[in-house]
């Protein structure tokens, strides 16, 4: 990915439509930590503001889509609201909340580990400790329900994606590529290197809130051995979270 | 449990209402009908809300039998007829309501006129709700019936166990599923990634609708459009109706089930107006697309807000669903009331 510039970062917004129900406000085009800050700022603003007709406010790296209904609000009455709200956004990490997800790396739970290690020249208990050393802040939610794209990935394990994707992903899987790590909530295809899997389910309709994360949360991982991760995956069989979020609020209102 | 039983499912139905558009920013798809005008025409005429939970058509249509005291259905969006079963059966017109008892089983056959259809019942589909809605989601497994198409066996469960005699309801025309023209499109949010001469061919040229269709999107074939910036872009935002052109330059329009984000550009975006006509197409129907503004856009959708209203103003009382003619043959054949008495 390349810098973001200094213009990128401090320049308005641009406007860009996506037809009569939702309109982008774009902050750049890169993947850029200030940028994403700006976004997720936006999208709290906005949704507190609880204005009529937005549908849904959905933030990315550096846009964020503002999905509304032309039957009772007008897009210029979302842009001068953007507008009014542009001067107090922040490019701090505030609000959201902390999650520490356990993981239980290498072996058949982390079938890359080995690859990655080799790849990037260091042990695989060196790839563990740095993986599990950062904060990663969740710059956007996607792909499937309840998938958050975290970053960013400390430079010395980024790679890029698997030149053959996997056909199956198994669900949990601790996964990186480029400069974002992540967690599939569920079985699917994918081209990320499988680093471990957590027993928690990131992603389950028995709960009243089906999904954990959300964008501007901020993720940790801790390693766990076989015999936890056994524990903590009945707990989860039965519907429990295991995990519960820390607030890291200062000054958002966690929306 | 009081429902209507799937004897044979058809062409795997799902259960559909409008969706649940306000949890795209946690990755979950809006999905709901793909045709939302039809679906609110079907409720109306069973005396629903427009977004309750109904069965969406596509392709073929399943065989049920009523296991509740009664129930109200109405097939809408096709000219397909549904068909009651046994002795007393015969052709039922769509786009009507009808009441029918336990035990009484139809058929609905191939929709040979639209993409999608919709069986509505009174009182709506009864299961449960996820972030608001009952629509099933098969990707992820969300919504419907353990989240996936209806199968043969199911039970569709119903709220009551019995509906009121009433007048039945009918639409008298169809004209507000048969608008024809371009499909109009609102360029963006990446038109700057496409050649001038693309975008120009875009809206000069035919496509055709592939069998690559679902209900996340529609691949199209015809001419390739030329990307000048690369066909990655930082993920963004996608809206139902986007227009996104991946690297062999083949449009696909984005329909219910898409993603919430995603990587290739997109150059234009079918309205809102004329979203609910993308989901009427079938594989091999040829489509043009025409440019119009946001405020176009906008007028465009009151207009259908406002001739969808008019529809469901112009009900008709319908009558008995027997057509007098078999009803004669029958009498005819029993003796035992004559036509001529």
């Amino acid at each position: 990915m390349p810098p973001a510039t200094a213009d990128e970062t401090s320049k308005a917004p641009r406007f860009l439509a996506a037809g009569d129900t939702a309109v982008v406000v774009e902050f750049g085009t890169v993947v850029d930590r200030a940028i994403n800050r700006r976004v997720t700022s936006l999208g709290r603003a906005l949704r507190a503001a609880e204005m009529a007709g937005i549908v849904d406010l959905v933030p990315t790296f550096r846009s964020l889509m503002v999905h509304y209904d032309p039957t009772v609000v007008r897009r210029a009455a979302i842009e001068d609201k953007v507008n009014a709200l542009l001067p107090d956004l922040s490019d701090e990490a505030t609000g959201g909340r902390l999650w520490r997800v356990p993981t239980l790396y290498g072996g058949e739970y982390g079938p890359d580990l080995a690859d990655v290690a080799e790849r990037t020249g260091m042990t695989p208990e060196k790839v563990v400790e740095i993986h599990s050393g950062g904060t990663y802040e969740c710059y956007m939610m996607g792909f499937m329900p309840g998938l958050g794209y975290l970053g960013i990935l400390p430079d010395e394990l980024a790679l890029p994606r698997r030149t053959e994707p996997r056909v199956r992903v198994p669900g949990g899987s601790v996964s990186i590529a480029t400069n974002l790590t992540n967690i599939y909530t569920k079985e699917s295809p994918g081209g990320w290197h499988l680093l471990g899997r957590t027993p928690i389910e990131l992603f389950d309709l028995r709960r009243d809130e089906p999904i954990l994360l959300n964008a501007g949360d901020s993720v940790q991982f801790y390693e766990i051995d076989e015999a936890t991760y056994r524990e903590m995956r009945a707990r989860a069989d039965e519907g429990d979270p295991v995990i519960e979020p820390q607030e890291i609020d200062q000054a958002g209102d966690g929306a | 449990m009081s429902g209507l039983r799937v004897v044979a499912a058809g062409f795997a139905p799902t259960i559909q209402d409008l969706g649940r558009p306000h949890v795209q920013h946690l990755g979950v798809p809006p999905s709901g009908a793909l045709d939302p005008v039809a679906l609110a025409i079907a409720n109306a005429m069973v005396g629903n809300p427009p977004g309750a939970a109904a069965l969406e058509l596509r392709v073929m249509g399943p065989t049920l039998e009523v296991e509740a005291d009664s129930a109200r259905v109405a097939l809408v969006g096709t000219v397909a007829a549904l068909e009651v079963q046994g002795e007393r059966g015969g052709p039922v017109d769509s786009n009507r309501s009808v009441r029918f008892g336990r035990g009484t089983k139809f058929r609905i056959g191939g929709l040979s006129d639209t993409g999608v259809a919709y069986l509505a019942v009174e009182g709506g589909i009864d299961v449960p709700e996820i972030y608001g809605s009952r629509a099933t989601y098969t990707r992820s497994q969300i919504g419907g019936i353990e989240g996936r198409a209806v199968k043969d066996g199911d039970l569709l469960p119903l709220a009551q166990d019995s509906v009121g005699e009433r007048s039945e309801m009918k639409c008298p025309s169809l004209d507000w599923a048969r608008v024809s023209g371009p499909i109009r499109v609102v360029l963006g949010p990446q038109d700057d990634f496409f050649s001038d001469d693309s975008i120009a061919g875009l809206f000069a040229e035919t496509y055709t609708c592939t069998r690559e269709a679902d209900r996340m999107g529609i691949r199209l074939d015809g001419p390739a459009l030329t990307h000048v910036k690369g066909h990655d872009i930082v993920s963004d935002g996608i809206v139902t109706g986007a227009i996104q052109v991946p690297g062999n330059g083949m449009p696909i329009l984005l329909l219910a089930d898409h993603q919430t984000t995603g990587g290739y550009p997109k150059v234009g975006t079918v309205i809102s107006a004329d979203v609910p006509r993308l989901g009427r197409l079938r594989p091999g129907d040829e489509i043009c697309f025409e440019q119009v503004s946001v405020e176009d856009a906008q007028a465009a959708r009151a207009e259908l807000e406002a001739a969808r209203a008019k529809v469901i103003d112009r009900f008709e009382r319908a009558g008995a669903w027997l057509d007098e003619a078999a009803l004669y043959r029958e009498n005819l054949v029993s003796g035992v009331v004559g036509p001529m008495d």
